[in-house]
């Protein structure tokens, strides 16, 4: 390399003007053993740059702590409801069928059913009759209870006279 | 994120952490504590990491503004030894001991530099940093940077060759 260049180099370089391309020409001067010896002092501190560089090395591991994330508890939380759910509405919910989607035997049951249920109905209401041919006579009854009322009133009224008699003979 | 997406970001610029630690702290211990704070740092943020362009001038002024805020409260908390009858010129006996492994000498003058000269020469004559990324990290205009860069490299070598006539040569 040309000694010339590398002391105009080394000027810009004392000036902060070099760039990283020049820079590194001159640490790959300095890194070979001859040397002028008046810029030694050059050579001492290219000679650091580059040795730091390579070897002060960051070697420990850095124990880095992964978050826990509580998303798979959740996941499950989230199943289990879901599942729940998708029970609840399968038992519960949603049952209703409109008469015309039943099938043919499930509308035969159902016809029968209803004709089962209306039967007992009217029997149901021909009972309510009969049920008011007694309501009537307990009616009555209850008239005639009133009336007999009147009738012991009578027949205490009367014993008080007798007893009144008694006495009044007694003196 | 995952660890090893993670350790694929940050594996070429933990060295470069470690050693700007390194130069601020001078503590081999200090700067590996400095480097698993600033990693850890930003694994806990890796989420929000993605949207930084520059992820490593983001790293690299972490570490800088965290190793300066351990220096304040050092010097807080220590009394400083100062002193103050102390003479440059005669090299002592011990100087020149340490001069025999003049690489050594550089880190030490280094150490006596001004902090912000101590990251930009670190950033550029060994990370080799273009002066962009060095404005990135120090929030200095490159003109400034440039002035500083050159009076750094300027101490050193005068305090080399010093230490050369007294010493080695």
């Amino acid at each position: 390399m040309v000694f010339n260049s590398i002391e105009k180099l080394l000027e810009k370089y004392d000036n902060g003007e070099t760039t990283i391309k020049e820079e590194q020409k001159l640490k790959a001067y300095f890194t070979q053993d001859d040397v002028v010896p008046h810029l030694e002092s050059y050579r001492v501190m290219f000679q650091y740059f580059s040795t730091t560089k390579q070897e002060d090395l960051y070697t420990k591991d850095v124990p880095l702590k992964t978050k826990k994330s509580n998303i798979y508890q959740w996941i499950s939380v989230a199943a289990l409801l879901v599942l729940s759910l998708g029970i609840f509405t399968t038992q519960f919910g949603d049952n209703k069928k409109t008469y015309s989607e039943l099938t043919m035997q499930e509308q035969k049951d159902y016809d029968q059913a209803v004709e089962v249920f209306s039967l007992v109905g009217s029997k149901f209401d021909q009972g309510e009759s009969n049920m008011a041919a007694f309501g009537l006579m307990s009616n009555k009854l209850s008239q005639g209870v009133g009336k007999f009322e009147h009738v012991s009133e009578f027949s205490e009224a009367t014993n008080k006279m007798f007893k009144s008699k008694k006495k009044k003979q007694n003196k | 994120m995952t660890q090893t997406d993670f350790t694929k970001l940050v594996l070429p610029f933990k060295d470069k952490v470690y050693r700007l630690a390194k130069r601020l702290l001078v503590s081999r211990e200090e700067a590996e504590d400095a480097t698993q704070e600033i990693l850890m740092k930003l694994w806990n943020n890796s989420q929000k990491i993605k949207e930084y362009r520059n992820i490593e001038a983001f790293a690299m002024t972490m570490t800088k503004n965290f190793c300066l805020d351990r220096l304040k409260s050092k010097q807080a908390q220590n009394l400083k030894i100062v002193h103050s009858n102390y003479e440059e010129n005669n090299t002592s006996l011990e100087k020149q001991v340490e001069a025999r492994d003049s690489v050594d000498w550089v880190s030490k003058i280094i150490e006596e530099l001004p902090e912000q000269q101590k990251i930009i020469l670190q950033l550029r004559d060994i990370e080799e940093y273009d002066f962009d990324e060095i404005a990135k990290v120090v929030d200095m205009n490159p003109t400034a940077i440039r002035v500083a860069l050159s009076r750094a490299r300027k101490t050193i070598r005068e305090k080399l060759t010093k230490t050369h006539r007294y010493g080695i040569q």
